[in-house]
């Protein structure tokens, strides 16, 4: 049917780059990620007792702050980590060139620019207790995005002729020309500062964990050919 | 004469499913199960993923909330 060895190598080498990234990148948010989220909750809390109205009816499972919730942080994280690690190998696969982990950097830019950057133009990372559009609009504009970016630099690095290298700028522009979903009145439990201070962090964060999901791929997933 | 293009026509199509086999099903399928565990990480709407996900969501820049 298919090749198994070539699919248990990618899964293999995305398992432990996903593993070490999470990790890393969990070790990474408790620098300032976690607690500019931690400290925006007090506000979003104060704010949603002080408007009982809000208030949730029902709460469902949540893990306990402290260990378990950063457990959980850390296998989300690794998930993602396994996720994002999947693709880049499967791009890698397909291009069928031989990696290593300064091929893998390159690979780990792009996705940052695609995953991070691009979207985080129209959609800032936001500390919760801020206001936003209806979720479905902001995460099809994500996903929009997303695709369109990750073709936009794949022609404008690889296309042959100039006029694709055009449509990959043009593509790369798109999104943000239609912008992205705003709320109709913009507020935040939270401080500016603290909402700056989120999107800081998280900019330097993921930069750090694109960088090792590529250059650890790059390095695990040896092909020869 | 005649023989050549038709063996030539053989060897390429098997060249192709060589490339089918070995490169373009394996990627597709490790792509596929990627973007299975970016849904469910970053995307599923149940509580309970989106609770244990919450801060990883919110640190990778997904739509929250």
């Amino acid at each position: 049917m298919f090749n198994p060895t070539t699919f248990r190598e990618l899964v293999t080498a995305a398992l432990w780059t996903g593993l070490l990234a999470g990790l890393l990148l969990t070790a990474v948010q408790q620098i300032q990620v976690i607690p500019t989220l931690l400290q925006a909750e007090v506000y979003e809390e104060a704010a949603s007792v002080a408007n009982a109205a809000n208030s949730h009816e029902h709460h469902d499972w949540q893990p306990e702050n402290g260990w378990e919730r950063t457990f959980f942080t850390a296998v989300a994280n690794i998930s993602l980590g396994v996720g994002f690690a999947l693709l880049i190998g499967s791009v890698m696969c397909l291009r069928s060139r031989p990696s290593n982990w300064r091929k893998g950097l390159l690979w780990g830019l792009a996705g940052y620019l695609t995953f991070f950057v691009a979207p985080s133009l129209g959609l800032p990372p936001e500390v919760p207790g801020t206001t936003a559009a209806k979720l479905s609009d902001r995460q099809s504009w994500w996903l929009i995005t997303v695709l369109d970016t990750g073709f936009g630099l794949s022609l404008l690095a690889f296309a042959k002729t100039r006029i694709n290298k055009f449509f990959g700028i043009v593509l790369l522009a798109a999104p943000h020309l239609i912008s992205a979903p705003q709320p109709e009145v913009h507020s935040s439990a939270a401080p500016d500062e603290l909402a700056q201070s989120f999107i800081a962090a998280t900019v330097f964060a993921n930069a750090v964990f694109w960088l090792a999901i590529g250059g650890l791929m790059g390095q695990f997933y040896k092909k020869d050919l | 004469m005649s023989s050549t293009p038709v063996l030539l026509d053989n060897a390429q199509t098997q060249a192709r499913s060589e490339v089918l086999k070995d490169k373009i099903l394996p990627a597709m399928l490790a792509g596929l199960l990627g973007l299975g565990l970016l849904y469910a990480t970053g995307f599923a709407e149940a509580a309970q993923l989106h609770n244990a996900a919450h801060d990883g969501r919110h640190s990778a820049s997904f739509p929250c909330h």
